[in-house]
């Protein structure tokens, strides 16, 4: 469904120095700079797919999904989606697509979402009845109500969210990119919108590509994650296999019924922390099994908890020592 | 083309909906708009002494000209304003993607998206100021002259809008171009003047570089018998010259936009 090959984009920057003086030199001669936002991605998302896609600020994110849907021309390349190259913006490719973006807003501020889903039903050429049809249904999986009646600035965030979707998917796209969808909701409206979308991909068979600052959203929705870097894609495979390779490690965590000293838990991963009766060791995932077999066997345990340190982490920290 | 009329419906139907929204907003627009009528009637009347012309024009024949100017006025208030005056805030936060991504002819949509209808009782006050001026200029009103004036009107309206939505179209680089349009703006307060009222140079200046003499003196003077059909085919001409211009550079801005912009 969407075919990148060797994908990159060049931009022209204008630099400008601080203060007075650098300003009236920017205005009167402008310095430029190249910057790379995306540098040679190539990845294929098969036709049902939900796709993850991660990456710090700025990693080309962004980028990458306004390439995919033609509002940037690539700077190299070949992009295929739905079978069109999408800068060409051809209709019958438009009609098959749709973005939604956490951060800005199509429907009409101070009318109800519904005479902005009338505007699109006009637009999108989708017979009155069919359109009525469609938002019913959709409106329904998302709970929503009487809201759509209700003028968009008197909606709270989560409601604007769930009925910029529904004026999003009212044409039914095959495609749907979707850029921080959950941005700035709480943690009920994320789960929400979160278990729409799930929904939405099974009964439609869309192919979905989905960035996200949650890892939560990720982790419920994507079982494929893509992981860009400074416009370098670093991976592309199961949220699985990317938390192996940015973790190796699991961490467990020990209560045990009297203090040991620290040679007793020697060869049993690495000790992080010991306090007590409060033991934290770091463990290969491999060796996982082996060495709680042995802590049970050797220890009077009281409790024991094996947990994955938080992705967001791993990836923040990774990309902060600058190991990728 | 029933899918473009239906949208406009629709476009419309919301349009007129959000002014409702804010019915003291609606009150105080229309207020503003006869207080800048009677304003500028004022002004004109200034000018003129008993038996006075002004550049060979006389009171009467110089309401038609004021006439012309406020429906043109009006026009822009009704329509080019709040449609090509969102361009700039499109580009500025983003949501011109929106615009982009829709099967939809974005010129289309950011030309006709919404509507002021502040600006339609001035379209009919201009229109019966300019019934009242050729009544009184002893103009005898034809179904051909009625005819070639609409025929101006339309061209002039054309060729307003090729304008201003070039200028808008600089935004896409520029990102602010109020202030350009402010400019647009007063150059077409000049054109509630006869032509004949103004400087040699300056009527070169309204008649070839930014040609406001179209939009109100040469109708005026169609409608008197003066100017003949060749300035009406000038006109149209004009028009349709201004609005292939404003195509062909809307679509070289869009090649830009989506080559450059993040």
């Amino acid at each position: 469904m969407i075919q990148v090959e060797g994908l990159s984009k060049i931009y022209r920057v204008a630099e400008k120095q601080p203060g007075l003086a650098g300003t009236l030199r920017h205005f009167v001669r402008r310095r430029t700079r190249d910057v790379t936002a995306v540098q040679d991605v190539s990845f294929r998302i098969e036709p049902g797919e939900m796709v993850g896609f991660l990456g710090a600020n700025g990693a080309g994110k962004t980028t990458t999904l306004k390439m995919l849907c033609g509002l940037i021309h690539p700077s190299a390349g070949e992009v295929h989606v739905a079978g069109h190259r999408p800068q060409r913006r051809q209709a019958e490719f438009l009609r098959r697509i749709t973005l939604v973006m956490g951060q800005k807003q199509q429907l009409l501020w101070d009318l109800p979402p519904m005479d902005s889903l009338r505007v699109n039903a006009a637009v999108y050429g989708i017979p009155d009845g069919v359109a009525q049809r469609r938002i019913n249904e959709l409106a329904d999986l998302l709970e929503l109500g009487e809201e759509l009646t209700r003028p968009v600035r008197k909606l709270s965030l989560g409601q604007r969210m769930k009925a910029e979707l529904l004026a999003a998917l009212l044409h039914e796209p095959e495609v749907l990119f979707l850029d921080e969808p959950t941005l700035g909701l709480d943690v009920n409206a994320q789960a929400r919108v979160r278990q729409f979308l799930a929904q939405y991909n099974r009964r439609t068979g869309a192919t979905v590509l989905l960035t996200s600052h949650y890892m939560a959203d990720i982790t419920a929705l994507c079982p494929r994650v893509l992981l860009i870097h400074q416009g370098r894609l670093f991976h592309d495979g199961p949220l699985e296999v990317l938390a192996d390779q940015l973790a190796p490690e699991r961490e467990v965590r020990l209560e045990l019924e009297s203090p040991v000293e620290a040679d007793a838990l020697a060869g049993l991963g690495r000790l992080e922390q010991l306090e007590g009766c409060d033991v934290r060791l770091l463990v290969p995932r491999d060796q996982l099994t082996a060495v709680v077999a042995q802590l049970l066997d050797r220890f009077p345990v009281r409790d024991l908890d094996v947990t994955d340190p938080p992705i967001e982490e791993l990836i923040g920290g990774l990309f902060r020592q600058g190991r990728v | 083309m029933g899918r473009y009329w239906r949208t406009l419906r629709r476009f419309w139907g919301t349009a007129v909906a959000v002014q409702l929204e804010y019915q003291a907003n609606v009150l105080i627009e229309l207020l503003a708009v006869a207080m800048s009528l009677s304003g500028s009637l004022f002004l004109l009347s200034l000018f003129y002494g008993p038996d006075q012309t002004l550049g060979g024009w006389s009171w009467a024949q110089a309401l038609m000209v004021q006439g012309l100017y406020t429906v043109f006025d009006g026009m822009a208030t009704t329509w080019l304003r709040p449609n090509l005056g969102a361009i700039v805030t499109h580009v500025r936060e983003g949501t011109l993607d929106f615009v982009l991504l829709k099967p939809i002819d974005s010129q289309f949509w950011l030309s006709l998206r919404t509507l002021s209808p502040a600006g339609l009782p001035e379209i009919g006050l201009g229109l019966g100021l300019l019934a009242w001026g050729s009544h009184q200029a002893g103009v005898v009103l034809t179904l051909s002259s009625l005819l070639t004036v609409l025929v101006m009107l339309l061209a002039g309206g054309l060729i307003l809008y090729s304008l201003w939505f070039l200028i808008a179209a600089t935004s896409i680089w520029f990102v602010k171009t109020w202030n350009a349009t402010e400019v647009l703006r007063a150059l077409l307060a000049s054109g509630r003047y006869p032509l004949n009222a103004y400087p040699p140079a300056l009527r070169l200046l309204f008649t070839l570089v930014l040609p406001v003499a179209f939009l109100t003196t040469v109708p005026a003077q169609v409608l008197l018998g003066e100017a003949a059909a060749p300035m009406l085919l000038a006109g149209l001409g004009l028009a349709v010259l201004f609005f292939a211009a404003a195509r062909a550079f809307w679509l070289f801005a869009l090649r830009f936009y989506t080559s450059a912009s993040s």
